[in-house]
């Protein structure tokens, strides 16, 4: 009984197909692929003030799609830019790692970037910023602006990349502040603005006077504000959800990364390899100061920022204790990329657990 | 001479009729985000042929759509039958998840095992649990009386937090960088293709074919024969045995039932923990066939597209199977509008949910009729 709708239904869609436009000239089309809403102020708005800037260029069109769940959905959304004959294909989440592996085997013409993860193939780079240099200095920040010594972290998910985050931001606190705890809670959540503010309300409620976030939401900065603490942001400038908090943030800059990834296709020199670059490249950064940060303590910052940039100190080097008290990594040491990448331990001044 | 309209409730329910009434409503939500699209600024007409088109119009589409028509037929069917019987299971979701975990955990305990055995028993093994999650909130509301709105709901969060103790923790794959991810699937635990291209290479068929082929048949997986055979079985035993009729009819009226000798607590155990079977078997199936293993990312909703799926087809097993293709086909074809005209993924939720709720809205004209009134 339903076959005469269905018949009325497919007839109607399939003369429509024909309505998909043309497209004009030669031009490079770039597709992004965000986890989440890219007015969040977080992670995905970080890529798309960068998309923005990449669409200012008269011969680069881009395309993006926001919200795409990980796992089964995400592979239809990236085999359709594939489909549409995107140049390059930027895919910002960890959990895109394997579709964007399955969708790039259909399609060895395409380029595709994968943000966060650790494969590659033969036309799949993949890319990260070494951010945790940016929480190490929010964690001197932090460390010299506390004065109950008890800091709150809120943080996503327990992978390594996020506790990579909470253990250099501790060495951060802890390089200028022995005896100041970072306390841990997990949101279990990318973007949950009401849970993530939440969370941070369970730790001011214990006592912490300095709320850092590993989230895409502001609710973590407007928690501290409501309460008189103080905050750390992530991703972007959260100074503007809560002035009277914010002390300084992490931040993301990936226009030239993007810009030079765009024209490495282009001339058709684009490789596919494992990309980490670091502050001295400019992709990680922080935030101008809030204006209750004092000068003495800018300064203090701002020089370790400066041996950073030059190369000069590296953040995971030893001696490193973990939450145990044992010593993980030797002085004179540092740790590769390697043990970074699968970090699953937290060093001495975490209070917290692993899952 | 006054007259007006009053509305009357129809004795006998339509049936061309109501092919007529949905076409009608699903044109006129078609035309309100064709409306909606040009007050923001775009071609309402390019997007709701963008929208369509995406979902159906592509040689491409109908892989995708029927990918996602497959968890959603599967759930749908089971949370049908409870609500034949009047028991409002909403627990579809958390049933999908803990079935997963049955299965997941049979791949994982029993990887070394043949094919042959695996396979069945992944399935059977996510079945039992996701029947076994049912029959939790079964037992509660015959037991102790409590409304299974209430404790399915409240499941689904319980076993999604099983689920990620579990990725977490004891499942997580250590050669995955302790990112949150199961070892993948042995190679005979992975539901396959329906078109294997490399197969039918090798067969002599003409490579135009092939690429036609796999075109067509995308990403979707022989867990299409499940549906078959769970969709057939389901109407045979509504239709052609004693218990089937028992649950329609204790579901018209439970107290009659009772007095009639109808084990109704029993019906109840017995739909609750069909409905997790298909549940379960629908997650195992999402899991093995598109990710190869068990990601937290398994968890999209199914459970509950599910419940607006069986309250359009109203309950029946061919309208199931046409409205999960339905709904799949629109997602499908949402993302081709967001990506083509690149609205947000907010506004691209709006559209969903306008056509939903107009369709939904004009199943009013199935039960009843707006007669002319004189005086």
């Amino acid at each position: 009984m339903f076959k005469r709708a269905m018949f009325l239904v497919l007839a109607l869609a399939l003369s429509c197909s024909a309505a998909l436009a043309a497209d004009a000239a030669k031009e490079i089309k770039i597709g992004f692929v965000y986890v989440s809403p890219v007015g969040d102020a977080g992670w995905s708005y970080s890529h798309d003030l960068a998309r923005q800037e990449l669409e200012k260029h008269s011969d680069i069109s881009t395309y993006y799609m926001e919200s795409v769940p990980e796992g089964a959905d995400s592979e239809r959304v990236i085999l359709s830019m594939a489909r549409k004959g995107y140049d390059l294909i930027f895919t910002t989440s960890f959990g895109y790692m394997d579709p964007t592996l399955k969708v790039a085997k259909q399609f060895p013409k395409t380029a595709f970037m994968h943000a966060s993860g650790y494969k590659t193939s033969e036309n799949v780079g993949n890319y990260f910023g070494r951010i945790y240099q940016s929480r190490y200095l929010t964690g001197m920040v932090a460390g010299l602006m506390t004065k109950k010594n008890q800091i709150g972290y809120v943080a996503a998910f327990p992978i390594p990349e996020v506790v990579r985050g909470i253990n250099a931001f501790t060495l951060g606190v802890r390089a200028v502040n022995p005896k100041a705890e970072v306390r841990v809670v997990w949101t279990k959540t990318w973007y949950d603005p009401a849970l993530e503010k939440d969370a941070a309300i369970s730790l001011l409620d214990i006592g912490v006077d300095v709320i850092a976030q590993h989230q895409d939401s502001p609710g973590p900065q407007e928690a501290a504000q409501d309460r008189g603490a103080y905050s750390v942001g992530y991703h972007s400038d959260m100074s503007r959800f809560a002035p009277e908090a914010h002390l300084v943030a992490a931040v993301w800059n990936w226009v030239p990364f993007y810009l030079e990834a765009v024209d490495q296709v282009r001339k058709g020199t684009w490789q596919p390899k494992s990309d980490w670059p670091g502050m001295e490249s400019g992709i990680v950064d922080i935030s101008p100061y809030g204006k209750m940060v004092p000068e003495d303590v800018r300064a203090t910052v701002d020089q370790r920022k400066q041996e950073i940039v030059d190369g000069k100190y590296v953040v995971f080097s030893g001696p490193i204790n973990d939450q145990s008290g044992k010593l993980r990594v030797e002085p004179g040491k540092v740790l590769s990329d390697q043990e970074l990448i699968s970090f699953d331990w937290f060093v001495d001044g975490v209070v917290g657990t692993m899952n | 001479m006054m007259s007006g309209w009053r509305i009357v409730s129809r004795t006998e329910p339509r049936e061309w009729g109501s092919v007529v009434i949905f076409a009608a409503a699903f044109a006129l939500s078609l035309l309100i985000c064709g409306l909606l699209l040009q007050v923001q600024g775009k071609d309402g007409a390019l997007g709701v042929g963008l929208l369509l088109s995406g979902g159906f119009g592509h040689l491409y589409s109908y892989g995708e759509t029927l990918l996602k028509a497959i968890p959603i037929f599967l759930c749908s069917l089971g949370v049908a039958l409870c609500f034949r019987l009047q028991i409002w299971n909403i627990g579809a979701e958390g049933q999908y998840v803990i079935g997963t975990l049955g299965g997941t955990w049979f791949v994982l305990t029993f990887a070394s095992l043949p094919g042959w055995l695996l396979l069945p028993g992944m399935l059977i093994s996510a079945m039992l649990a996701g029947g076994f999650w049912a029959c939790v909130s079964a037992v509660l509301r015959q037991r102790f009386g409590m409304n299974e709105i209430i404790s399915t709901l409240m499941l689904n969060y319980i076993g999604i937090e099983i689920l990620k103790y579990l990725i977490y923790g004891p499942w997580r794959d250590p050669a995955a960088m302790n990112f949150p991810v199961s070892p993948y699937f042995s190679d005979s635990a992975v539901i396959a293709q329906i078109w294997n291209s490399s197969f039918w290479l090798d067969f002599g068929l003409s490579e135009n074919i092939v690429d036609v082929m796999a075109q067509l048949c995308g990403r979707a997986h022989w867990g299409i024969l499940s549906c078959l055979i769970a969709g057939c079985l389901c109407s045979f035993f509504l239709q052609k045995t004693r218990l089937g009729y028992e649950i329609t009819a204790a579901g018209s009226n439970a107290k009659a039932a009772r007095f009639a000798g109808i084990p109704y607590s029993r019906l109840v155990i017995l739909v609750m923990f069909i409905c997790g079977a298909l549940a379960g078997l629908a997650g195992i199936q999402e899991c093995s066939a598109t990710l190869e293993r068990l990601e937290p990312h398994i968890v999209v909703g199914y459970g509950y597209t599910a419940v607006v799926v069986a309250w359009l087809a109203k309950l029946r097993t061919v309208r199931i199977a046409f409205f999960a293709i339905i709904l799949a086909g629109l997602r499908v074809g949402v993302e081709n509008v967001q990506l083509e005209l690149q609205v947000s993924n907010s506004f691209a939720n709006t559209l969903e949910g306008i056509i939903l709720i107009t369709v939904l809205a004009g199943q009013f004209f199935n039960d009843y009729s707006l007669k002319r009134k004189f005086s």
